[in-house]
Protein backbone atom coordinates (compact mmCIF):
# COMPACT_ATOMS: atom_id res chain seq x y z
CA UNK A 1 0.00 0.00 0.00
CA UNK A 2 1.22 3.62 -0.68
CA UNK A 3 2.42 5.61 2.27
CA UNK A 4 1.40 8.96 3.53
CA UNK A 5 1.65 11.14 5.89
CA UNK A 6 -1.81 11.42 7.12
CA UNK A 7 -2.55 14.04 9.83
CA UNK A 8 -6.05 15.26 10.89
CA UNK A 9 -6.43 17.70 8.44
CA UNK A 10 -4.68 15.93 5.17
CA UNK A 11 -4.09 12.59 3.90
CA UNK A 12 -0.57 13.67 2.82
CA UNK A 13 0.94 16.82 4.00
CA UNK A 14 4.49 16.34 3.29
CA UNK A 15 2.89 16.36 -0.39
CA UNK A 16 0.21 18.38 -0.56
CA UNK A 17 1.60 21.28 1.98
CA UNK A 18 5.20 20.99 0.18
CA UNK A 19 7.24 24.07 -1.09
CA UNK A 20 7.39 24.39 -4.74
CA UNK A 21 11.10 23.45 -4.47
CA UNK A 22 10.32 20.10 -3.09
CA UNK A 23 7.27 19.92 -5.24
CA UNK A 24 9.67 20.35 -8.33
CA UNK A 25 12.42 17.71 -7.51
CA UNK A 26 9.96 15.37 -6.70
CA UNK A 27 8.62 15.89 -10.19
CA UNK A 28 11.60 15.79 -11.70
CA UNK A 29 13.15 12.97 -9.84
CA UNK A 30 9.58 10.99 -10.96
CA UNK A 31 9.89 12.28 -14.58
CA UNK A 32 12.99 10.46 -14.90
CA UNK A 33 11.81 7.42 -13.99
CA UNK A 34 8.65 7.21 -15.50
CA UNK A 35 10.32 8.17 -18.99
CA UNK A 36 13.25 5.45 -18.36
CA UNK A 37 10.81 3.27 -17.71
CA UNK A 38 8.72 4.23 -21.06
CA UNK A 39 12.21 3.78 -22.94
CA UNK A 40 13.34 0.39 -21.84
CA UNK A 41 9.65 -1.36 -22.21
CA UNK A 42 8.27 0.05 -24.91
CA UNK A 43 9.35 0.87 -28.62
CA UNK A 44 6.98 3.82 -29.47
CA UNK A 45 8.47 5.98 -26.55
CA UNK A 46 11.83 4.42 -27.03
CA UNK A 47 11.87 5.60 -30.50
CA UNK A 48 10.40 9.02 -30.04
CA UNK A 49 13.27 9.74 -26.83
CA UNK A 50 15.52 9.36 -29.00
CA UNK A 51 14.20 11.72 -31.91
CA UNK A 52 14.16 13.87 -29.46
CA UNK A 53 17.99 13.11 -28.38
CA UNK A 54 16.84 13.16 -24.56
CA UNK A 55 18.54 11.17 -21.53
CA UNK A 56 16.39 10.29 -19.21
CA UNK A 57 18.66 10.59 -16.82
CA UNK A 58 20.07 13.63 -17.78
CA UNK A 59 17.07 15.23 -17.20
CA UNK A 60 17.72 18.37 -15.40
CA UNK A 61 14.73 20.64 -15.70
CA UNK A 62 10.97 19.84 -16.30
CA UNK A 63 11.16 22.16 -19.33
CA UNK A 64 13.47 19.54 -20.77
CA UNK A 65 10.05 17.77 -21.59
CA UNK A 66 9.12 20.02 -24.19
CA UNK A 67 11.65 18.69 -26.56
CA UNK A 68 9.09 15.71 -26.81
CA UNK A 69 6.24 15.43 -28.99
CA UNK A 70 3.04 15.60 -28.03
CA UNK A 71 0.81 12.25 -27.90
CA UNK A 72 -2.77 12.57 -28.94
CA UNK A 73 -5.89 10.57 -28.49
CA UNK A 74 -5.51 9.32 -32.13
CA UNK A 75 -2.00 7.75 -31.32
CA UNK A 76 -3.83 6.01 -28.60
CA UNK A 77 -6.38 4.76 -30.97
CA UNK A 78 -3.76 3.89 -33.55
CA UNK A 79 -2.03 1.55 -30.69
CA UNK A 80 -5.29 -0.21 -29.93
CA UNK A 81 -5.66 -2.33 -28.17
CA UNK A 82 -2.23 -2.47 -25.77
CA UNK A 83 0.61 -0.98 -28.02
CA UNK A 84 1.31 2.03 -25.78
CA UNK A 85 1.30 -0.45 -22.15
CA UNK A 86 4.85 -0.04 -20.98
CA UNK A 87 4.92 -3.44 -18.44
CA UNK A 88 3.77 -7.13 -19.90
CA UNK A 89 0.40 -7.99 -19.63
CA UNK A 90 1.30 -10.57 -16.99
CA UNK A 91 1.42 -7.57 -14.62
CA UNK A 92 -1.37 -5.55 -15.54
CA UNK A 93 -4.31 -6.37 -13.59
CA UNK A 94 -7.09 -3.86 -14.96
CA UNK A 95 -7.78 -2.49 -18.00
CA UNK A 96 -10.22 0.69 -18.61
CA UNK A 97 -11.73 2.09 -21.79
CA UNK A 98 -13.40 5.23 -23.22
CA UNK A 99 -16.29 5.21 -25.21
CA UNK A 100 -15.08 4.62 -28.71
CA UNK A 101 -17.73 6.34 -30.74
CA UNK A 102 -15.17 7.01 -33.78
CA UNK A 103 -13.23 4.29 -34.54
CA UNK A 104 -11.07 2.12 -31.88
CA UNK A 105 -11.70 3.20 -28.10
CA UNK A 106 -9.03 4.23 -25.96
CA UNK A 107 -7.44 1.27 -23.83
CA UNK A 108 -6.13 2.26 -20.97
CA UNK A 109 -4.01 -0.46 -18.26
CA UNK A 110 -2.97 -0.88 -14.40
CA UNK A 111 -0.62 -2.93 -12.51
CA UNK A 112 -1.69 -3.51 -8.59
CA UNK A 113 0.69 -0.62 -8.10
CA UNK A 114 -0.99 1.73 -10.23
CA UNK A 115 -4.60 1.01 -9.13
CA UNK A 116 -3.21 1.78 -5.19
CA UNK A 117 -1.75 5.09 -6.86
CA UNK A 118 -5.27 6.24 -8.32
CA UNK A 119 -7.11 5.21 -5.08
CA UNK A 120 -4.53 7.36 -2.86
CA UNK A 121 -4.59 10.37 -5.62
CA UNK A 122 -8.39 10.62 -4.99
CA UNK A 123 -8.56 9.68 -1.48
CA UNK A 124 -6.40 12.52 -0.80
CA UNK A 125 -8.44 14.89 -2.46
CA UNK A 126 -11.64 13.20 -1.00
CA UNK A 127 -10.54 13.09 2.86
CA UNK A 128 -8.86 17.12 2.57
CA UNK A 129 -11.81 18.14 1.99
CA UNK A 130 -13.34 16.43 5.44
CA UNK A 131 -14.33 12.87 3.84
CA UNK A 132 -13.48 10.22 6.71
CA UNK A 133 -14.29 6.74 8.10
CA UNK A 134 -17.63 7.48 9.01
CA UNK A 135 -18.75 8.87 5.84
CA UNK A 136 -21.54 6.73 3.62
CA UNK A 137 -20.04 7.40 -0.30
CA UNK A 138 -23.04 6.99 -2.91
CA UNK A 139 -21.08 6.55 -6.04
CA UNK A 140 -23.47 6.96 -8.73
CA UNK A 141 -20.81 7.38 -11.57
CA UNK A 142 -20.71 4.10 -14.04
CA UNK A 143 -18.95 0.99 -12.75
CA UNK A 144 -17.40 -0.68 -16.21
CA UNK A 145 -15.50 0.17 -18.77
CA UNK A 146 -15.94 4.09 -17.49
CA UNK A 147 -12.76 4.84 -15.02
CA UNK A 148 -15.89 6.98 -12.60
CA UNK A 149 -17.42 4.55 -10.67
CA UNK A 150 -14.38 2.36 -9.99
CA UNK A 151 -11.93 5.17 -8.97
CA UNK A 152 -14.70 6.71 -6.09
CA UNK A 153 -14.92 3.41 -4.26
CA UNK A 154 -11.78 2.63 -4.54
CA UNK A 155 -10.59 5.79 -2.76
CA UNK A 156 -13.38 5.96 -0.63
CA UNK A 157 -12.93 2.38 0.46
CA UNK A 158 -9.24 3.63 1.12
CA UNK A 159 -10.25 6.16 3.58
CA UNK A 160 -11.93 3.53 5.03
CA UNK A 161 -16.12 5.27 4.17
CA UNK A 162 -18.66 3.27 3.67
CA UNK A 163 -19.36 2.92 -0.33
CA UNK A 164 -22.75 2.53 -1.86
CA UNK A 165 -21.69 1.21 -5.45
CA UNK A 166 -25.19 1.76 -6.82
CA UNK A 167 -24.16 2.84 -10.16
CA UNK A 168 -25.58 5.41 -12.50
CA UNK A 169 -29.50 5.08 -13.99
CA UNK A 170 -32.53 4.91 -11.58
CA UNK A 171 -33.06 7.92 -10.14
CA UNK A 172 -35.89 6.66 -7.66
CA UNK A 173 -34.01 4.06 -6.43
CA UNK A 174 -30.73 6.58 -6.16
CA UNK A 175 -33.28 8.70 -3.69
CA UNK A 176 -34.38 6.21 -2.23
CA UNK A 177 -30.67 4.61 -1.11
CA UNK A 178 -30.00 8.33 -0.24
CA UNK A 179 -32.54 9.07 2.15
CA UNK A 180 -32.44 5.15 3.62
CA UNK A 181 -28.93 4.77 4.17
CA UNK A 182 -28.31 8.40 4.41
CA UNK A 183 -25.33 8.85 2.21
CA UNK A 184 -23.17 12.29 2.94
CA UNK A 185 -21.10 11.84 -0.38
CA UNK A 186 -22.15 11.60 -3.60
CA UNK A 187 -20.30 11.14 -6.80
CA UNK A 188 -21.58 11.58 -10.14
CA UNK A 189 -21.81 13.92 -13.45
CA UNK A 190 -23.59 17.77 -12.27
CA UNK A 191 -26.33 17.40 -15.14
CA UNK A 192 -27.15 14.18 -13.29
CA UNK A 193 -27.42 15.81 -9.62
CA UNK A 194 -30.10 18.20 -11.35
CA UNK A 195 -32.21 15.45 -12.65
CA UNK A 196 -31.82 14.07 -9.19
CA UNK A 197 -33.43 16.96 -8.14
CA UNK A 198 -36.22 17.64 -10.73
CA UNK A 199 -37.47 13.64 -9.68
CA UNK A 200 -36.65 14.13 -5.92
CA UNK A 201 -39.04 17.10 -6.51
CA UNK A 202 -41.41 15.04 -8.15
CA UNK A 203 -41.86 12.37 -5.75
CA UNK A 204 -42.07 14.99 -2.45
CA UNK A 205 -37.98 13.71 -1.36
CA UNK A 206 -36.86 17.45 0.38
CA UNK A 207 -32.80 17.28 0.19
CA UNK A 208 -32.32 19.86 3.22
CA UNK A 209 -33.50 16.62 5.25
CA UNK A 210 -30.77 14.11 3.80
CA UNK A 211 -27.75 14.06 5.33
CA UNK A 212 -25.08 15.02 1.88
CA UNK A 213 -22.00 17.22 2.41
CA UNK A 214 -20.12 16.70 -0.14
CA UNK A 215 -20.84 16.59 -4.52
CA UNK A 216 -17.27 15.00 -6.15
CA UNK A 217 -18.85 16.04 -9.40
CA UNK A 218 -17.49 15.98 -12.43
CA UNK A 219 -17.13 14.11 -16.43
CA UNK A 220 -18.53 17.26 -17.92
CA UNK A 221 -17.94 20.91 -18.26
CA UNK A 222 -19.86 23.43 -15.53
CA UNK A 223 -20.31 26.29 -14.60
CA UNK A 224 -20.70 28.45 -11.58
CA UNK A 225 -23.79 29.48 -11.98
CA UNK A 226 -24.73 26.01 -12.18
CA UNK A 227 -23.01 24.93 -9.23
CA UNK A 228 -25.01 28.16 -7.62
CA UNK A 229 -28.15 25.68 -8.63
CA UNK A 230 -26.71 22.75 -7.08
CA UNK A 231 -25.54 23.63 -3.99
CA UNK A 232 -29.52 25.03 -3.70
CA UNK A 233 -31.26 22.19 -4.45
CA UNK A 234 -29.36 19.19 -3.08
CA UNK A 235 -28.07 20.74 -0.13
CA UNK A 236 -24.65 20.16 0.03
CA UNK A 237 -21.35 21.68 -1.17
CA UNK A 238 -20.36 20.91 -5.32
CA UNK A 239 -17.11 20.19 -6.04
CA UNK A 240 -15.89 19.97 -9.88
CA UNK A 241 -13.83 16.81 -9.67
CA UNK A 242 -11.17 16.60 -13.26
CA UNK A 243 -9.90 13.48 -14.31
CA UNK A 244 -9.37 11.22 -17.68
CA UNK A 245 -9.20 7.78 -18.04
CA UNK A 246 -5.74 8.26 -20.13
CA UNK A 247 -4.53 9.52 -17.35
CA UNK A 248 -5.71 7.82 -14.53
CA UNK A 249 -9.51 8.36 -14.08
CA UNK A 250 -11.39 10.57 -11.11
CA UNK A 251 -8.20 11.85 -8.97
CA UNK A 252 -6.11 13.89 -11.02
CA UNK A 253 -7.54 17.30 -9.91
CA UNK A 254 -10.61 18.52 -7.60
CA UNK A 255 -11.53 21.70 -5.67
CA UNK A 256 -11.01 22.34 -2.14
CA UNK A 257 -13.92 23.86 -0.10
CA UNK A 258 -12.67 27.49 -0.97
CA UNK A 259 -14.09 26.12 -4.30
CA UNK A 260 -11.43 28.17 -6.45
CA UNK A 261 -9.37 26.36 -8.88
CA UNK A 262 -9.13 22.54 -8.94
CA UNK A 263 -5.41 21.47 -6.59
CA UNK A 264 -3.95 19.27 -8.80
CA UNK A 265 -2.03 16.29 -8.04
CA UNK A 266 1.05 16.83 -9.55
CA UNK A 267 3.42 14.58 -8.10
CA UNK A 268 1.67 12.29 -10.23
CA UNK A 269 0.43 14.14 -13.05
CA UNK A 270 2.67 16.97 -14.05
CA UNK A 271 0.38 19.41 -16.12
CA UNK A 272 1.07 21.74 -19.03
CA UNK A 273 -0.40 24.39 -20.93
CA UNK A 274 0.18 25.26 -24.46
CA UNK A 275 -1.11 26.52 -27.42
CA UNK A 276 -3.78 24.29 -29.03
CA UNK A 277 -3.25 25.61 -32.62
CA UNK A 278 1.24 26.16 -32.50
CA UNK A 279 1.79 23.46 -29.57
CA UNK A 280 3.73 26.15 -27.78
CA UNK A 281 3.89 26.02 -24.02
CA UNK A 282 2.40 28.60 -22.12
CA UNK A 283 2.86 30.53 -19.09
CA UNK A 284 0.73 30.34 -16.05
CA UNK A 285 -2.57 32.31 -16.21
CA UNK A 286 -2.79 31.76 -19.51
CA UNK A 287 -5.42 29.82 -21.29
CA UNK A 288 -4.81 26.91 -23.56
CA UNK A 289 -5.27 23.16 -24.15
CA UNK A 290 -4.17 20.81 -20.81
CA UNK A 291 -1.39 18.89 -21.54
CA UNK A 292 -0.49 15.66 -18.59
CA UNK A 293 2.92 13.52 -18.49
CA UNK A 294 2.53 10.67 -16.01
CA UNK A 295 4.88 10.74 -13.11
CA UNK A 296 4.14 7.24 -11.36
CA UNK A 297 2.08 5.11 -13.34
CA UNK A 298 3.72 2.30 -14.97
CA UNK A 299 0.98 0.21 -17.34
CA UNK A 300 -0.23 2.83 -18.70
CA UNK A 301 2.13 6.09 -18.71
CA UNK A 302 1.48 8.93 -20.96
CA UNK A 303 3.45 11.89 -21.97
CA UNK A 304 2.49 15.15 -23.23
CA UNK A 305 -1.00 13.52 -23.66
CA UNK A 306 -3.31 16.37 -24.71
CA UNK A 307 -6.33 16.14 -23.39
CA UNK A 308 -8.52 18.69 -25.04
CA UNK A 309 -10.04 20.52 -22.08
CA UNK A 310 -9.20 24.29 -21.94
CA UNK A 311 -8.14 25.61 -19.03
CA UNK A 312 -4.90 27.61 -17.11
CA UNK A 313 -2.14 26.71 -14.60
CA UNK A 314 -1.71 28.76 -11.27
CA UNK A 315 -0.18 29.01 -8.10
CA UNK A 316 -2.17 31.08 -5.35
CA UNK A 317 -1.95 30.73 -1.53
CA UNK A 318 -4.47 28.64 -1.11
CA UNK A 319 -6.53 29.19 2.28
CA UNK A 320 -7.31 25.76 2.46
CA UNK A 321 -3.57 25.15 3.13
CA UNK A 322 -2.49 23.05 -0.03
CA UNK A 323 0.41 24.37 -1.80
CA UNK A 324 -0.25 22.19 -5.09
CA UNK A 325 -0.70 23.90 -8.19
CA UNK A 326 -4.31 24.75 -9.39
CA UNK A 327 -6.21 24.53 -12.79
CA UNK A 328 -9.25 26.51 -14.15
CA UNK A 329 -12.38 24.77 -14.17
CA UNK A 330 -12.19 23.21 -17.71
CA UNK A 331 -14.39 25.47 -19.80
CA UNK A 332 -14.99 22.79 -22.53
CA UNK A 333 -13.01 20.85 -24.73
CA UNK A 334 -11.07 21.55 -28.06
CA UNK A 335 -13.46 19.90 -29.80
CA UNK A 336 -16.80 21.40 -28.29
CA UNK A 337 -16.01 24.88 -29.64
CA UNK A 338 -19.00 25.25 -32.14
CA UNK A 339 -17.44 27.83 -34.84
CA UNK A 340 -20.73 30.12 -35.41
CA UNK A 341 -20.28 32.79 -38.17
CA UNK A 342 -16.81 32.89 -37.17
CA UNK A 343 -17.32 33.77 -33.29
CA UNK A 344 -15.95 30.60 -31.17
CA UNK A 345 -18.89 29.91 -28.05
CA UNK A 346 -18.25 27.34 -25.84
CA UNK A 347 -21.18 25.37 -24.64
CA UNK A 348 -20.62 26.84 -20.85
CA UNK A 349 -20.76 29.80 -21.48
CA UNK A 350 -24.14 29.70 -23.03
CA UNK A 351 -25.05 27.76 -20.29
CA UNK A 352 -23.61 29.98 -17.72
CA UNK A 353 -25.86 32.90 -18.94
CA UNK A 354 -28.78 30.50 -18.64
CA UNK A 355 -27.99 29.77 -15.62
CA UNK A 356 -28.72 33.37 -13.83
CA UNK A 357 -32.19 33.76 -15.20
CA UNK A 358 -34.51 33.45 -12.36
CA UNK A 359 -36.95 30.82 -12.51
CA UNK A 360 -35.58 29.07 -15.91
CA UNK A 361 -35.23 25.28 -15.52
CA UNK A 362 -31.74 23.79 -15.36
CA UNK A 363 -32.01 21.86 -18.51
CA UNK A 364 -30.99 23.13 -22.23
CA UNK A 365 -30.00 21.98 -25.72
CA UNK A 366 -28.07 23.88 -27.85
CA UNK A 367 -29.42 23.29 -31.49
CA UNK A 368 -27.00 23.94 -34.58
CA UNK A 369 -28.75 24.06 -37.99
CA UNK A 370 -27.98 25.06 -41.42
CA UNK A 371 -30.12 27.55 -43.24
CA UNK A 372 -29.55 29.15 -46.93
CA UNK A 373 -25.64 27.93 -46.11
CA UNK A 374 -25.66 29.68 -42.85
CA UNK A 375 -25.19 28.10 -39.28
CA UNK A 376 -27.44 28.83 -36.98
CA UNK A 377 -27.89 28.37 -33.48
CA UNK A 378 -30.59 27.87 -31.28
CA UNK A 379 -31.40 27.21 -27.75
CA UNK A 380 -33.81 25.49 -26.12
CA UNK A 381 -35.39 25.66 -22.75
CA UNK A 382 -38.25 24.39 -21.22
CA UNK A 383 -41.37 26.49 -19.65
CA UNK A 384 -42.27 25.63 -16.15
CA UNK A 385 -45.03 26.98 -14.72
CA UNK A 386 -42.85 29.44 -12.39
CA UNK A 387 -42.89 31.67 -16.21
CA UNK A 388 -45.81 30.62 -17.67
CA UNK A 389 -48.47 33.10 -17.33
CA UNK A 390 -51.35 33.37 -19.46
CA UNK A 391 -50.22 36.23 -22.00
CA UNK A 392 -47.92 35.07 -25.21
CA UNK A 393 -46.52 38.54 -25.11
CA UNK A 394 -44.82 37.31 -21.28
CA UNK A 395 -43.63 34.36 -23.10
CA UNK A 396 -42.16 35.89 -26.04
CA UNK A 397 -40.63 39.19 -23.49
CA UNK A 398 -38.86 36.20 -21.48
CA UNK A 399 -37.91 34.81 -24.76
CA UNK A 400 -36.58 37.92 -26.07
CA UNK A 401 -35.02 39.05 -22.67
CA UNK A 402 -32.52 35.47 -22.36
CA UNK A 403 -31.91 36.44 -26.13
CA UNK A 404 -30.77 39.99 -24.99
CA UNK A 405 -28.71 38.43 -22.41
CA UNK A 406 -27.37 35.79 -24.68
CA UNK A 407 -26.36 38.12 -26.99
CA UNK A 408 -24.47 41.01 -24.24
CA UNK A 409 -22.47 37.74 -23.35
CA UNK A 410 -21.66 36.31 -26.35
CA UNK A 411 -21.72 38.76 -29.00
CA UNK A 412 -24.01 36.44 -31.41
CA UNK A 413 -27.76 36.01 -31.56
CA UNK A 414 -28.74 32.96 -30.73
CA UNK A 415 -32.94 32.13 -30.60
CA UNK A 416 -34.22 30.69 -27.70
CA UNK A 417 -37.11 28.37 -28.07
CA UNK A 418 -39.60 27.19 -25.70
CA UNK A 419 -40.14 24.09 -25.24
CA UNK A 420 -42.66 22.01 -23.29
CA UNK A 421 -41.52 20.56 -19.85
CA UNK A 422 -39.67 17.36 -20.03
CA UNK A 423 -39.42 17.20 -23.68
CA UNK A 424 -35.05 18.10 -23.33
CA UNK A 425 -33.21 15.03 -22.22
CA UNK A 426 -32.39 14.25 -19.07
CA UNK A 427 -28.85 13.13 -18.15
CA UNK A 428 -28.09 10.08 -16.17
CA UNK A 429 -24.32 10.24 -17.23
CA UNK A 430 -22.43 13.05 -19.01
CA UNK A 431 -25.00 15.45 -20.39
CA UNK A 432 -25.38 15.94 -24.24
CA UNK A 433 -26.03 19.68 -24.47
CA UNK A 434 -25.25 20.24 -28.38
CA UNK A 435 -27.19 18.84 -31.37
CA UNK A 436 -25.91 19.10 -34.23
CA UNK A 437 -28.38 19.32 -37.23
CA UNK A 438 -26.35 20.64 -39.90
CA UNK A 439 -25.88 18.38 -42.78
CA UNK A 440 -22.51 17.59 -43.22
CA UNK A 441 -21.04 18.69 -46.51
CA UNK B 1 -68.00 36.75 -10.64
CA UNK B 2 -64.97 36.42 -12.91
CA UNK B 3 -64.70 33.21 -14.78
CA UNK B 4 -61.80 30.66 -14.67
CA UNK B 5 -59.79 30.35 -17.28
CA UNK B 6 -57.85 27.22 -17.72
CA UNK B 7 -54.26 28.23 -19.85
CA UNK B 8 -52.14 25.55 -21.64
CA UNK B 9 -48.38 25.45 -23.22
CA UNK B 10 -48.87 23.90 -26.25
CA UNK B 11 -45.36 23.40 -28.73
CA UNK B 12 -46.30 23.67 -32.24
CA UNK B 13 -46.59 19.76 -33.22
CA UNK B 14 -48.98 17.90 -34.45
CA UNK B 15 -51.23 15.72 -32.11
CA UNK B 16 -50.99 18.32 -28.62
CA UNK B 17 -54.43 19.84 -28.68
CA UNK B 18 -55.79 16.47 -29.45
CA UNK B 19 -54.09 15.45 -26.82
CA UNK B 20 -55.50 18.11 -24.36
CA UNK B 21 -59.01 16.85 -26.11
CA UNK B 22 -58.28 13.80 -25.27
CA UNK B 23 -57.06 14.27 -21.45
CA UNK B 24 -60.95 15.96 -21.21
CA UNK B 25 -62.75 13.34 -22.78
CA UNK B 26 -61.14 10.89 -20.98
CA UNK B 27 -61.70 12.85 -17.23
CA UNK B 28 -65.41 13.52 -18.58
CA UNK B 29 -64.48 17.39 -18.69
CA UNK B 30 -67.10 18.92 -20.70
CA UNK B 31 -65.47 21.91 -22.60
CA UNK B 32 -67.36 24.83 -23.18
CA UNK B 33 -65.24 26.65 -25.02
CA UNK B 34 -61.51 27.60 -26.27
CA UNK B 35 -59.20 29.67 -28.31
CA UNK B 36 -55.90 29.59 -29.15
CA UNK B 37 -52.97 31.97 -29.95
CA UNK B 38 -49.67 30.97 -31.65
CA UNK B 39 -46.15 32.19 -31.89
CA UNK B 40 -43.07 31.31 -33.43
CA UNK B 41 -42.76 27.50 -31.89
CA UNK B 42 -45.39 27.47 -29.33
CA UNK B 43 -48.99 28.38 -28.90
CA UNK B 44 -51.58 29.02 -25.61
CA UNK B 45 -54.47 27.46 -25.56
CA UNK B 46 -57.22 29.16 -23.24
CA UNK B 47 -59.99 26.83 -22.26
CA UNK B 48 -62.87 26.96 -20.20
CA UNK B 49 -64.20 23.95 -19.22
CA UNK B 50 -66.72 22.34 -16.03
CA UNK B 51 -63.96 21.35 -13.88
CA UNK B 52 -61.24 23.53 -14.14
CA UNK B 53 -59.20 22.05 -11.21
CA UNK B 54 -59.75 18.50 -12.33
CA UNK B 55 -58.49 19.52 -15.73
CA UNK B 56 -55.12 21.22 -14.49
CA UNK B 57 -54.26 18.70 -12.57
CA UNK B 58 -54.62 16.07 -15.32
CA UNK B 59 -53.08 18.15 -17.73
CA UNK B 60 -50.12 18.55 -15.71
CA UNK B 61 -49.70 14.92 -15.06
CA UNK B 62 -49.62 14.14 -17.90
CA UNK B 63 -46.95 16.90 -18.59
CA UNK B 64 -48.15 20.07 -19.41
CA UNK B 65 -47.29 23.37 -18.11
CA UNK B 66 -50.64 25.33 -17.04
CA UNK B 67 -51.91 28.59 -15.50
CA UNK B 68 -55.48 29.18 -14.11
CA UNK B 69 -56.20 33.37 -15.11
CA UNK B 70 -59.33 35.01 -14.43
CA UNK B 71 -61.47 36.46 -17.21
CA UNK B 72 -64.73 38.32 -17.66
CA UNK B 73 -67.35 36.14 -18.76
CA UNK B 74 -70.44 37.84 -20.50
CA UNK B 75 -73.98 36.86 -22.03
CA UNK B 76 -74.92 38.00 -25.23
CA UNK B 77 -78.24 37.30 -27.21
CA UNK B 78 -77.35 35.73 -30.53
CA UNK B 79 -78.50 38.58 -32.77
CA UNK B 80 -76.45 41.27 -34.70
CA UNK B 81 -75.41 44.10 -32.94
CA UNK B 82 -74.27 41.94 -29.40
CA UNK B 83 -70.27 42.29 -29.61
CA UNK B 84 -70.29 45.61 -30.59
CA UNK B 85 -72.67 46.61 -27.54
CA UNK B 86 -69.92 44.90 -25.27
CA UNK B 87 -67.17 46.44 -27.00
CA UNK B 88 -68.67 49.86 -27.55
CA UNK B 89 -69.06 50.06 -23.74
CA UNK B 90 -65.42 49.09 -22.44
CA UNK B 91 -63.57 51.71 -25.23
CA UNK B 92 -65.99 54.62 -24.50
CA UNK B 93 -64.27 54.04 -20.83
CA UNK B 94 -60.66 53.64 -22.16
CA UNK B 95 -60.50 50.15 -21.26
CA UNK B 96 -58.52 48.03 -23.53
CA UNK B 97 -59.35 44.36 -23.98
CA UNK B 98 -56.31 42.07 -24.35
CA UNK B 99 -58.34 39.01 -25.97
CA UNK B 100 -61.95 37.82 -26.26
CA UNK B 101 -63.57 34.53 -27.24
CA UNK B 102 -66.98 33.12 -27.90
CA UNK B 103 -67.48 30.03 -26.06
CA UNK B 104 -70.93 28.05 -25.79
CA UNK B 105 -73.96 29.59 -25.19
CA UNK B 106 -73.57 33.03 -26.85
CA UNK B 107 -70.81 33.92 -24.19
CA UNK B 108 -67.96 35.91 -24.63
CA UNK B 109 -64.83 35.86 -22.56
CA UNK B 110 -62.49 38.41 -22.29
CA UNK B 111 -59.26 39.55 -20.70
CA UNK B 112 -58.61 43.29 -19.34
CA UNK B 113 -55.99 44.84 -16.91
CA UNK B 114 -58.59 45.76 -14.36
CA UNK B 115 -61.55 42.85 -14.24
CA UNK B 116 -63.05 44.35 -11.16
CA UNK B 117 -63.38 48.11 -12.73
CA UNK B 118 -64.40 46.49 -16.43
CA UNK B 119 -67.40 44.36 -14.65
CA UNK B 120 -68.77 47.26 -12.85
CA UNK B 121 -68.80 49.40 -16.03
CA UNK B 122 -70.71 46.45 -17.79
CA UNK B 123 -73.45 46.00 -14.88
CA UNK B 124 -73.76 49.82 -15.31
CA UNK B 125 -74.63 49.42 -18.81
CA UNK B 126 -76.88 46.17 -18.63
CA UNK B 127 -74.68 43.70 -19.66
CA UNK B 128 -75.62 40.36 -18.37
CA UNK B 129 -71.98 38.74 -16.80
CA UNK B 130 -72.17 35.27 -16.07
Amino acid sequence: MAENSKDNKFWDPEITTASRDKIISIQIENLKKTLKHCYENNNFYKKRIDDAGLNPDKIKDLSDIEKLPFTSKDELRENYPFGLFCTPLSKVVRVHSSSGTTGNPTVVGYTKEDLEIWADALARIMYDVGVREDDIVQVSHGFGMFTGGFGFQYAAERIGALVIPISGGNTERQLKIMTDFKSTVLCCTPSYTLYMAEIAEKIGIDFSKLHLKFGFLGAEPWTEPMRAEIEKKLCMNALNSYGLSEVIGPGVSCECLVKDGLHINEDHFLPEIIDPKTGKTLPHNQQGELVFTSLSKKAFPVIRYRTKDISYLYLDDCSCGKKLIKMAPPMGRTDDMLIIRGVNVFPSQIEEVLMQIKDLEPHYLIVLTRENYLDKIEVWVEVSEKIFHEKLMDLEFFEKSIEDKLYSAIGIHIKVSLKEPRTIARSEGKAQRVWDRREKI
Amino acid sequence: MPVKQLTVFLENKAGRLAEVAKILKDKNINLQGFSTTEARDYGILRLVVSDTELARQSLKEAGFTTHIADAICVKVEDKPGELFKVLDVLAKEGINIDYIYVIAGTRLVLSVQDIQKAEEILKKNNVLLC
